[in-house]
C-alpha cells in the first residue's frame, strides 16, 4: 500500500508587518506518497516558497504558522519545539535553494559545510565527517572530490555549488528533500544536468522529493503529482497526467494555454488575463474570479473549498459544485469543452 | 600568503617616506626661524646661532632630510631641547606606558562592542536592542575629558572604590602594580571605541543574518548558537576588524586627553609637555612613532582582513 511520508492540511502562514499581516499561505493542501515527486507549481509570489520553509518551519522571524497540520510519517510537526525541528532538519527533511551562489557560507570550505550535518546527525568524528563529504561530492558527479572538499565556494561555478547544496542536503539520507526552483538560477544547460541528478539520486536513495518551481516544463519532467498554487492556495492538487490531460481549475488551463507547444500549431499563446491580486487586497470570493473567463457572481461572493471531484482529485473551483449556474466554453489545447454545473461536462473536437 | 606579506610590506615603504617627510617639514613649517622660537624670545643671537647649528638647520633642505631619515633609521632621533637626553630615550618608557593603555583599551573596547553589537543584532528591535544601541551613543558623543572626570568623581573621589589616580607616574616597567590604576583610564579611552565597534558589528550582524547561507546553516538543523557564532559573526567580523584596527591605531594617538586627565606618564603627555616647551625634536620623534604604529596597524588588519575572508584575492 502507498503511504503518505508528507500530508499537509490547510497551512496558514501569516507574516506579521508594519503594514499588518500578510496572509502568504492561506490554505494549503497536499500529500506525497513516499518515493514520488511532488510538484508545487505557481506564479512568484504564490507562496510556493513560503509553504516550503513553513515544513520545516524555517521562516522569517516575523512569519508564523498560525492553522493547518504538517504531518510527516503521521507526526503533526506544528508543535514541534525549535529542539525537536532542529533533528529533522537536515536529517529526515532537508531543502535546497534557489540560489546557489549566495547559499554557501563564503568562509568555510565544503567540506566543512557538508560535515556540519554529518557530524550533528549523524556523530560522526570530524575526519569521518569530511571522509563521507568526499563520497557525497562524488556521488553527486563533482570531479575531483578529493580536492574540493578543500575548496571554498567562491572556487566553483553556480552549477557546482548547486551539486554541493544537493551532496549537503542528501549528507544524512534525508526521507523528504525540498527543491525551491533548484535551477532557476542556472544556465538551461545545467538546469538539465541537475534535474537529471536529482531524480537520479532520487531513484538510488529512494527519497521523495517536494520540487517548487514556476516552469511547467520541469514538472511534467520529474514531478508525479502537481499542486498548482495561486494566491497562497492550493487551487488543484492531482497526478502529474491529470493535470496536463484534463486539468480542472480554470487558472490550470490558463496556465497550460500559456505554455507553448511542440505538438500543434499555434497562432498565438493565450495569456491569463489580469494580474494576481496584492495580499493585501484579497478577493472576497474565488481569488481567481477577477481573472477568471468563467466567473459567476457566486464565484465573486464566495470563496470555494478545495474539495474532491468525482475522480478524487482535489479542486478548489465552483464550476464543480452543484450550486454553480453559468455555462461557458472552454478551450484546453485548443480543443473546445464546454463547463456547467458539476464540472466540465461535454467535449467537443473542432 | 607569505607571498602576499612580503608585498603588503613593500607597501608601506612610500607611506614610510611620506610620513617621514611630513615630520621632517614640522621643524621647517614652524613660521618664522625654527632656531629662534626654540630658543625663545629673550635670547641672544649667540645662543640661537649656537642651536642652528646643533640641529643643523643651517644646511640645505635635502641634505637635512637626509641626516635626518638615516639618523633615524639608526634609532638616532635627536636629542630633547629641553633634558638634553636623546628623544629615542625619552619616549621609550612613555611609549610602553601608551601602548599598555591602548591595549587594554581595544581589548575592552573589543570585547563590550562584540557582545554588545551580537545582542543588538540578534534581538534587533527589542527593547534590550534599543537599551544598548542607546548606551552606544551616549559612550560615542560623550567627549573623554568628561567621561574621564565624572569617573573620577564617581569612583575615586565619591565612593573611594578605585584610588585617585594622582599617583599613576611612570615606572620603567609599566603601570602600578594594581588593575584598579589602570581601570579609570582604560575605561576612559576604551568607551568610544566600544561604541564604534558595538554598532559596526550590530550593522554587519544584521546584514549577514538576512543572508541564504544563514537560511542553509539553520536548514542543516544546527542550532541558533551555532548559526550564529559560527556562521553569521565570521562573516560580520570582516568589517569590523578595520575598525578595530583603526580604534587601536587611534587609541595610541589619542591617548593625549587620557593621559592628561588621569596624569600618566604617557607619549601622549611627553607629547604635549615638549609642544608647549617647543621641544622640536621630541615632538618629531613622538609624531613618527605613532604615525608607524599607526601603518603597522594598518599593515596587520589588511593581513587578518585576507585570512578571514578567502574571496579578497589580495595578491
Amino acid at each position: 500500500m502507498e503511504t503518505n511520508v508528507l500530508e499537509v492540511h490547510n497551512l496558514r502562514t501569516s507574516f506579521y508587518t508594519d503594514d499588518g499581516e500578510v496572509k502568504a499561505v492561506d490554505g494549503v493542501s497536499f500529500t506525497l506518497p513516499k518515493g514520488k515527486t511532488l510538484g508545487i507549481v505557481g506564479e512568484s509570489g504564490s507562496g510556493k516558497s513560503i509553504t516550503a520553509l513553513s515544513i520545516l518551519q524555517l521562516l522569517a522571524s516575523n512569519g508564523k504558522i498560525i492553522d493547518g497540520e504538517i504531518r510527516f510519517k503521521g507526526e503533526n510537526l506544528i508543535g514541534y519545539s525549535d529542539r525537536k525541528m532542529r533533528d529533522i532538519r537536515g536529517n529526515a527533511i532537508s531543502m535546497i535553494f534557489q540560489e546557489p551562489m549566495t547559499s554557501l557560507n563564503p568562509v568555510f570550505t565544503i567540506g566543512q559545510q557538508i560535515s556540519e550535518s554529518l557530524i550533528k546527525h549523524q556523530k560522526l568524528s570530524k575526519r569521518d565527517a569530511l571522509l563521507k563529504s568526499v563520497d557525497l561530492l562524488k556521488l553527486v558527479g563533482i570531479p575531483s572530490p578529493e580536492a574540493r572538499v578543500r575548496n571554498y565556494p567562491y572556487e566553483l561555478s553556480g552549477g557546482m555549488r548547486q551539486r554541493v547544496m544537493i551532496a549537503m542536503a542528501l549528507a544524512c539520507d534525508p526521507e523528504i528533500l525540498i527543491a525551491d526552483e533548484p535551477t532557476t538560477a542556472l544556465d538551461v544547460t545545467i538546469q538539465a544536468q541537475i534535474l537529471q541528478l536529482i531524480k537520479e539520486l532520487q531513484h538510488r536513495l529512494g527519497m521523495s522529493v517536494v520540487f517548487i518551481t514556476h516552469d511547467l516544463g520541469v514538472v511534467a519532467e520529474t514531478c508525479d503529482y502537481v499542486a498548482v498554487m495561486y494566491a497562497g492556495q492550493v487551487v488543484e492538487y492531482s497526478d502529474v497526467f491529470t493535470i496536463f490531460k484534463e486539468p480542472k481549475h480554470p487558472y490550470t488551463i490558463g496556465l497550460l494555454n500559456s505554455l507553448p507547444r511542440h505538438d500543434m500549431e499555434q497562432d498565438k499563446l493565450e495569456p491569463i488575463r489580469g494580474n494576481v491580486p496584492n495580499v493585501r487586497d484579497m478577493p472576497i470570493g474565488c481569488r481567481f474570479s477577477p481573472r477568471c473567463p468563467a466567473a459567476t457572481d457566486l464565484c465573486r461572493a464566495e470563496l470555494p473549498e478545495l474539495s474532491k471531484d468525482d475522480k478524487g482529485n482535489d479542486v478548489r473551483c465552483w464550476i464543480y459544485s452543484d450550486n454553480w449556474d453559468g455555462e461557458m466554453e472552454v478551450n484546453v489545447y485548443g480543443e473546445k469543452r464546454i463547463a456547467q454545473g458539476r464540472g466540465v461536462k461535454a467535449v467537443f473536437s473542432d | 600568503m607569505a607571498k602576499y606579506i612580503v608585498r603588503r610590506l613593500l607597501q608601506t615603504i612610500p607611506v614610510l617616506i611620506g610620513v617621514s617627510i611630513l615630520v621632517f617639514s614640522l621643524m621647517h613649517l614652524i613660521p618664522g626661524d625654527a632656531a629662534q622660537i626654540m630658543a625663545g624670545e629673550a635670547a641672544s643671537e649667540e645662543s640661537v646661532e649656537q642651536i642652528r647649528e646643533k640641529l643643523g638647520l643651517n644646511k640645505p633642505k635635502p641634505v637635512q632630510y637626509f641626516n635626518y631619515v638615516s639618523n633615524a633609521i639608526q634609532g638616532d632621533l635627536g636629542n630633547s631641547i629641553r633634558s638634553g637626553r636623546p628623544v629615542v630615550d625619552e619616549i621609550k618608557g612613555r611609549f610602553w606606558v601608551t601602548a599598555e593603555l591602548a591595549v587594554y583599551a581595544t581589548i575592552l573596547a573589543v570585547f563590550l562592542g562584540l557582545i554588545a553589537g551580537i545582542i543588538s543584532a540578534v534581538r534587533h528591535y527589542t527593547w534590550s536592542d534599543v537599551s544598548i544601541m542607546v548606551v552606544a551613543l551616549f559612550g560615542l558623543s560623550m567627549p573623554n575629558f568628561w567621561l574621564g572626570l565624572l569617573l573620577i568623581q564617581w569612583f575615586a573621589v565619591g565612593v573611594d572604590f578605585l584610588p585617585i589616580p594622582d599617583f599613576l607616574m611612570m615606572r620603567p616597567s609599566g603601570w602600578g602594580d594594581s588593575w584598579r590604576q589602570i581601570l579609570l583610564p582604560v575605561i576612559t579611552l576604551g568607551t568610544s571605541g566600544a561604541a564604534i565597534i558595538a554598532r559596526m558589528t550590530r550593522a554587519s550582524m544584521l546584514e549577514v543574518i538576512d543572508q541564504d547561507y544563514i537560511r542553509t546553516a539553520r536548514a542543516k538543523g544546527l542550532s541558533e548558537k551555532i548559526v550564529i557564532y559560527r556562521h553569521a559573526l565570521k562573516n560580520a567580523l570582516i568589517p569590523v576588524v578595520t575598525v578595530v584596527g583603526l580604534e587601536f591605531g587611534a587609541f595610541l594617538g589619542g591617548a593625549v586627553i587620557t593621559e592628561t586627565i588621569f596624569a600618566i606618564n604617557g607619549m601622549g603627555r611627553l607629547t604635549i609637555a615638549a609642544i608647549t616647551e617647543r621641544d622640536f625634536p621630541v615632538v618629531q620623534g613622538t609624531v613618527l612613532v605613532i604615525s608607524l604604529l599607526f601603518v603597522f596597524v594598518n599593515m596587520l588588519v589588511d593581513i587578518s582582513y585576507r585570512m578571514l575572508n578567502k574571496r579578497i584575492d589580495l595578491s
